[in-house]
């Protein structure tokens, strides 16, 4: 597959639809699963990793239609290629580098569904959607696991459930995570109060690229920790109370910024579209920061000239692997940060031109 | 980081506790931590393993535990490392692994999603399982008609 293609697309989880768009960017489940004859990955030599691919490889031929998957060969990318895949979070970082032998990932074009092999896990299937839609997803991801199982046998224990690598996964296998953007809760300074209140529930809270990483442009994932001893349905249904009630701590303390500071927001959007526009170097981080502002200022009304979508387009481009992928070659550090200046400054002049 | 009784990579790091303050570190391969903690006791009372140093969670020092004779990791190993060798580790490891399930889940037995080809017997272990306790719940919260239909489904099974 030449990855290059995938470039033009938002890929589903920056869609930007969805249901509860406005503050949630995107939901993901993914399932943990292993082949019950083979050992796992600390223990698997490179010829028992070789086995888990050829296995997963005939039995994705019977995902369902709706997703069907390809396979893409990780130790056979470039470096350029595998960020490019862990941007688009298709992969994990680990799948990328940290991780040595046959390894790989299957996707569909839609960029909706994918099977990790190889991972700390023999399968990581993960369903992405757009907004908030987790019975959705976990009906996809049901599907395709269903599918999977037809042709692969499970390592899966009567009292444990699915077994996997880590204690922490086994169970259920599931971890549903919600991506939310909660600017308003941090310009209130209520959005520690928020996840001391998750922590006691046993909820997790993450930054963009999972564990361990910081939370960049008000971005935030909440995910279940617990996965045995609870249903699929009842960690779902757990999520989604605490994500709605999220959700109206987040569009009250909206409402309280139009209210009372309004003139102040206008101008730090303003602001925030000016230095976009007009820097000539320009970091990933600040990058992020600045479009989150942006982004708030669509959902309150501020400005109408920037659809949410091209908001999400700058967001992807701007990442370091897509930036290089949209220059034709690598760039380093400091060239990164002029290409992805001049990107920006590019991309909203064409916005801000009168439309036909 | 080496052992410091031999050329192997040390997996076990002991901190000796030399009373009021007063700390040593040993670390040691598998094997010679072995040796080292069947030595008689020099300096003092309390020989503590640190774990994983990512957990910072420290465990009793005592033998490698159990070892899984399919992968052959040992329980040690496992706790060391976090991360278990095969699928027969959650047998073989089983008496160990149910405090440790419990302290990070809450819980020992699995509720949920059963694999479709799964003997029919087992699933509807499983199944039974997950109605017994449904059952509890509806009678707590005085959902008797629910109640009764998941009733019946159990006797079902049971009789199956």
């Amino acid at each position: 597959m030449n990855l290059d293609s995938l470039l033009p697309n938002l890929g589903e989880w920056l869609r930007g639809t969805g249901p509860e768009s406005d503050v949630v960017i995107s939901t993901r489940i993914r399932l943990a699963r292993n082949l019950a004859h083979l050992p796992f990955a600390t223990r698997a030599t490179s010829a028992h990793k070789a086995d888990v691919v050829a296995r997963v490889k005939e039995a994705i031929t019977h995902a369902p239609p709706a997703h069907p998957l390809e396979y893409v060969d990780i130790p056979q990318l470039s470096h350029l290629d595998r960020q490019f895949l862990v941007e688009r979070q298709l992969i994990s970082r680990e799948l990328a580098g940290g991780l040595e032998g046959p390894r790989g990932v299957a996707f569909d074009p839609t960029e909706t569904a994918s099977v990790m092999v190889n991972e700390e896990d023999h399968l990581r299937l993960q369903v992405l959607r757009s907004g908030f839609a987790l019975d959705e997803a976990w009906h996809d991801i049901d599907q395709l696991d269903d599918a999977l199982e037809t042709r692969l046998s499970y390592a899966f224990h009567i009292q444990f459930g699915y077994l996997t690598a880590c204690p922490t996964n086994v169970g259920t296998g599931m971890r549903a995570s919600v991506m939310l953007h909660l600017p308003a809760l941090g310009l209130t300074k209520q959005i520690d109060k928020v996840f001391r209140a998750l922590q006691k529930i046993n909820l997790a809270v993450r930054g963009l690229h999972g564990e361990g990483s910081r939370a960049f442009g008000d971005l935030y994932q909440i995910s279940n920790h617990v996965t045995l001893g609870k249903s699929e349905t009842k960690i779902l249904s757990e999520i989604r109370e605490v994500i709605i009630t999220i959700l109206q701590y987040e569009r009250q303390a909206r409402q309280v910024l139009l209210k009372e500071r309004k003139q102040a927001e206008q101008d730090r959007v303003a602001r925030a579209i000016g230095t976009l526009s007009s820097a000539t170097m320009i970091t990933a981080e600040e990058t992020m920061e600045l479009l989150s502002a942006v982004r708030l200022g669509i959902h309150l009304h501020l400005i109408d000239s920037i659809p949410v979508t091209a908001v999400n387009q700058l967001f992807i481009h701007t990442q370091a692997a897509h930036l290089q992928k949209l220059a034709g070659h690598p760039l380093d550090g400091e060239e990164r940060n002029a290409a992805r200046a001049k990107y920006l400054k590019t991309k909203l002049r064409e916005l801000s031109l009168p439309r036909p | 980081m080496k052992c410091q009784r031999c050329p192997k990579q040390a997996t076990l790091h002991i901190t000796e506790v030399l009373g009021e303050d007063r700390y040593e570190e040993v670390h040691l391969c598998e094997e010679c931590a072995k040796k080292y903690l069947l030595e008689p006791q020099k300096k003092s009372a309390v020989a503590k393993t640190a774990a994983a140093a990512d957990s910072g969670e420290e465990l009793e020092a005592s033998l490698p535990g159990p070892v899984c004779d399919v992968c052959g990791i040992s329980y040690i190993e496992f706790r060391n490392h976090g991360r278990f060798g095969c699928a027969n580790d959650y047998e073989a490891f089983k008496a160990e692994l149910l405090p440790l399930l419990e302290s990070i889940h809450g819980d020992v037995r699995h509720l949920g999603k059963t694999p479709r080809r799964l003997p029919r017997s087992q699933g509807a272990q499983v199944e039974l399982v997950t109605l017994r306790r449904r059952l509890q719940q509806l009678v707590t919260e005085e959902n008797y008609e629910e109640a009764a239909r998941v009733r019946d489904r159990i006797k079902e099974l049971e009789n199956s």
